[in-house]
């Protein structure tokens, strides 16, 4: 053990090392004797490795190859079936593997056999002396002393300020990451809103065909776009907040609040098909429990009671979009949704 | 510098050599690593692995960057997959299409580039496990961890920014997850979505910053804190098992040149070897299944990159009410009802910071807990630091359970049980998890330290029954060789410090604390075996040998 390392590591700067236990231990009997390889001893044993070495290198070689003629000869450039472009995929990964592994499996088989496999013994140092750290410090301070930074504190205090503020604009600057060039109001607005509004159509998704009340069976779940949608000037944006499912249920089933009484057409409702936790669209309708199932965090949507969570994390029911039928027996939205859709976020209240 | 006897090398090696440190000055770097010391082990492979696939996912991602258009302008698909011929995409994911279809060995790069991406993030994480159940982190380790510990999460940066980049189905549901996690922070939260996707979720912005963010601006973190990491690895020279001739003032290990330098460059070889093989035979992320982002469709049992799976594990296992109480509190203020979004706040951020605060602090809480300041080369065989390796493990059953938490579906399917019931046992295992470990693993460490005690005290067994002459059977137990001994007898061995008055005779509430933490890690402790300890059991042998060692007889 160095000399450098007497003394409590909390009063000096000095560090102790972990060894410096003197106890009743066994002594260290030092380094096992080292055994000599087979190849060490006879030579014979070496040859064998330096061909087994050249042979993987060769294997690399053949793989390299192989790997052309995967490339050339399997590869017809946009003429191939799928199948063949597995079966050219498989090849050049084979052949890229065997180019690899013969290289790699190759050098650690010759260092392991014929390099010489002595361990080696180093002394560690300090990682910096005791000495360089006093210098180092003296100089910082000799700097600092020099600049003068601590007799002269209107200097001192001013830099602080300018410093601080010259950052910011670099930061402010980022302010038109939003490029919609909506006020903060006008956007959490926007987000109140979908397309749908008193009298537009319910159309099945991605047809876009409208939807009859008598098209929607007991029992049966439509996915439904806002007819329209394909014209709205950001359309995924848009579907991604006014996308519905739409269901039908006995009446006597469901559970109706107040006010949402005429919100369905003989037991056809519409909810928001954005789930309220974090917006997947919810996938799964069982129709027997009449349980609507978001498949990313399972979430459940019980139908017989306006889409009340019964289980998973979401925090709230599914928004209802309130329907009729119009002249023509064509389904129709009465209005927006009466709340946002979609995953919560502070400004919904 | 021509000096009158200049240096004048004999050998072509030599006058290249000389030529070229004339010029540069590179004699110092040779003679300073060509023969420097590295310990050897298997266990010290994993951050290799995580560096060769990170060099693996340069070389890959540079080959897509001259074929991927990282753009959200919509176009009609018109390539060589005819099932998605006709349809609409944005140009980003028309162009992962092409690089699958039309590009020779494209969807070879692509699957190069995400099985790296897995390997890595993998490696990444059991190298840090390795670290941790090891005690490497102990001064003057404590800031290459802290660095390893943002690798590790700029590694989850560059693996989401790039699964999000191909606009398909799966990843355009990922942002949305995104998208609902971000709004879901108090005040900021609609604001900083509204920046990061340049408006309404998706928009049109996302995928180009996505890509500056995923080819410039996360590499060029990950190399920096990379070469930093390295550096001082160097400075710091690497630790080594603890064992006879190994102190913790010499390094026993194999020169960089030629044997250490052979077998690590040939590990590069060898992990690339690997990855092209799982690359050619097995498909990852097969975009064409699944189309082009659309908020409507979903498919259900689809599963984020596995290294992403905790966090949603976590959102999977928050109820969303307790009763009837739902856990988006609704707050009341002048100006009108803000909402505090707990039951996605929670999980999102809660046992991911956790996780990684303690990580982070971990050398200070373990120097805290121990007074131990002293440095340390010599690593910890991990049974002889039970209260660590019983806290990791507790670390690592919490992060397991929620990452089984996100293929809770999965597990209800497979095994025919009810959804709901897996996701109630994993929310008490969420809780009951980590103490079980952390207790379970504290007895296994105990016991392998007590067998450790018993091999030295009373030899191992040869496996060699013996009949004494009075026809008793017995096993010969042979003693262990010096080296052995020296490597069970030789550890760091903690004890409980109580409470310790400080120079005013006052004992602080926070000792008060450390030395509770500090009787809890240590109380029970397995001390190794002493000379004299040795030298009373040999007496004590030598006396059973008489009678025939009855205490070992295999009748008993
Ligand atoms: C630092 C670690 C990195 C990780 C973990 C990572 C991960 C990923 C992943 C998971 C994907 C999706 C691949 C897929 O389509 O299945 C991806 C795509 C991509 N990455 Fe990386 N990557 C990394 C570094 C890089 C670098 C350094 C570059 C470029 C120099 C790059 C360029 C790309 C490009 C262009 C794509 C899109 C092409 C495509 O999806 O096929 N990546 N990355
Ligand atoms: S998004 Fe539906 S449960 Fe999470």
């Amino acid at each position: 053990m160095g000399d450098h390392s007497h003394g409590s590591p909390e009063e000096s700067g000095t560090v102790a090392k972990a060894d410096d236990v003197a106890q009743d231990r066994f002594p260290d009997p030092g380094l096992p004797p080292h055994r000599p390889r087979l190849a060490d001893r006879d030579p014979r044993a070496a040859k064998r490795h330096e061909r087994q070495v050249a042979l993987l290198f060769t294997i690399s070689i053949i793989g390299t190859l192989f790997f052309f003629v995967a490339y050339f000869v399997l590869g017809r450039l946009g003429e191939m079936t799928f199948a063949e472009l597995r079966v050219q995929n498989a090849a050049l990964g084979l052949g890229t593997a065997f180019a690899m592994l013969g290289i790699g499996v190759g050098i650690v088989h010759w260092a392991k056999t014929l390099m010489p496999d002595h361990e080696l013994v180093e002394q560690r140092h300090e990682i910096s002396s005791e000495k360089d750290r006093q210098d180092a410090v003296d100089i910082i301070d000799t700097v600092i002393e020099e600049t003068g930074i601590k007799r002269r504190p209107l200097i001192r205090n001013t830099l602080i300020g300018a410093i601080a503020l010259a950052p910011i604009p670099a930061i402010f600057m980022f302010r038109d990451l939003d490029r919609t060039g909506k006020t903060a109001h006008q956007m959490i607005e926007q987000m109140r809103h979908t397309l749908w509004d008193t009298g537009v159509r319910l159309t099945r998704d991605p047809s876009g065909t409208p939807i009859k009340a008598s098209d929607v069976q007991l029992g049966s779940a439509f996915h439904v776009i806002p007819e329209g949608l394909e014209n709205a000037e950001n359309m995924l944006n848009e579907k991604a907040k006014a996308v519905v499912l739409l269901m039908r249920m006995d009446p006597q089933e469901m559970n109706i609040s107040e006010g949402r009484e005429d919100w369905h057409v003989d037991g056809i409702v519409a909810y928001s098909k954005i789930c309220t936790h974090v917006g997947c669209p919810i996938a799964l309708y069982e129709q027997h429990t009449h349980h609507l199932l978001c498949p990313c965090h399972q979430s459940t949507f019980d139908l017989a009671n306006e889409c009340k969570v019964i289980f998973g994390p979401a925090g709230h029911a599914l928004p209802q979009l309130p329907i009729t039928v119009d002249a023509d027996g064509y389904l129709v939205a009465q209005s927006d949704f009466h709340e946002p859709v979609g995953p919560s976020y502070w400004e919904r209240g | 510098m021509a000096t009158t006897n200049e240096y004048t090398p004999s050998t072509t090696t030599g006058r290249l050599a000389n030529f070229v440190d004339s010029r540069v000055g590179a004699s110092g770097m040779v003679k300073e690593f060509g023969r420097k010391i590295f310990p050897d082990h298997w266990s010290f492979m994993f951050g290799e692995v995580a560096l060769y696939t990170f060099v693996l996912l340069l070389l890959s991602g540079t080959f897509l960057t001259f074929f991927f258009d990282p753009s959200m302008t919509h176009i009609t698909y018109n390539g060589s997959y005819v099932p998605l011929k006709g349809i609409g995409m944005s140009a980003a994911m028309a162009s992962t299409m092409d690089i699958s279809f039309d590009v020779r060995g494209g969807l070879f790069m692509r699957q190069v580039h995400h099985w790296s991406a897995l390997l890595f993030v993998a490696s990444l994480s059991v190298h840090m496990l390795r670290v941790f159940f090891t005690g490497a982190f102990r001064r003057p380790r404590e800031l290459n961890w802290v660095v390893g510990g943002v690798l590790l999460i700029m590694g989850l940066a560059a693996g989401f920014t790039g699964y999000s980049l191909p606009d398909d189905l799966l990843s355009g549901n990922g942002l949305r997850i995104i998208d609902g996690v971000m709004k879901a922070l108090p005040i900021v939260g609609t604001y900083l979505s509204m920046f990061f996707f340049g408006g309404e979720f998706p928009g049109v912005h996302v995928i180009p910053r996505l890509y500056s963010l995923h080819i410039m601006i996360v590499p060029a973190v990950i190399i920096l804190l990379l070469v930093i990491h390295l550096f001082m690895v160097v400075t710091h020279k690497h630790t080594q098992y603890p064992g006879p001739g190994r102190t913790n003032d010499n390094v026993v290990g194999f020169p960089v040149g030629p044997v250490y330098a052979a077998k690590a460059g040939g590990f590069f070889f060898i992990v690339f070897g690997i990855v092209a093989f799982i690359s050619g035979l097995f498909q990852i992320n097969p975009i064409w299944n699944y189309g082009p982002y659309d908020p409507s469709p979903v498919s259900a049992g689809t599963q984020p990159d596995w290294y992403i799976g905790f966090v949603d594990g976590a959102l999977r296992l928050m109820p969303g009410y307790l009763g009837n109480f739902s856990f988006e509190w609704i707050i009341p203020f002048p100006w009108g009802d803000n909402t505090l979004v707990l039951s996605v706040l929670l999980p999102a951020l809660v046992p991911a910071g956790v996780l990684f605060m303690v990580m982070f602090a971990w050398p200070w809480i373990e120097r805290w807990v121990t007074k131990d300041n002293r440095e340390h080369h010599l690593l910890d065989r991990p049974r002889n630091a039970p209260f660590r390796t019983a806290m990791g493990a507790a670390g690592v059953v919490f992060y397991c359970v929620m990452w089984a938490a996100a293929s809770s579906d999965l597990i209800a399917t497979h095994f025919h049980v009810a959804l709901n019931d897996v996701t109630y046992w994993l929310r008490i295992l969420f809780f009951l998890g980590p103490i079980f470990a952390f207790w379970i693993t504290r007895r296994i460490c105990l016991s392998l330290q007590r067998k450790d005690r018993e091999i030295v005290l009373h030899g191992r067994e040869a496996g060699i029954i013996q009949m004494s002459p009075e026809g008793g059977f017995s096993e010969k137990h042979e003693e262990v060789d010096v080296y052995k001994r020296f490597l069970l007898t030789s550890y760091n061995d903690n004890k409980y410090i109580p409470a310790q008055p400080d120079a005013a005779g006052h004992v602080s509430g926070s000792e008060k604390r450390r030395a509770a933490l500090s009787k809890f890690f240590f109380e029970d402790r397995v001390a190794p075996v002493t000379p004299s300890e040795l030298e009373a059991a040999h007496a004590a042998h030598g006396h059973h040998e008489v009678e025939g060692e009855k205490q070992d007889s295999i009748e008993k």
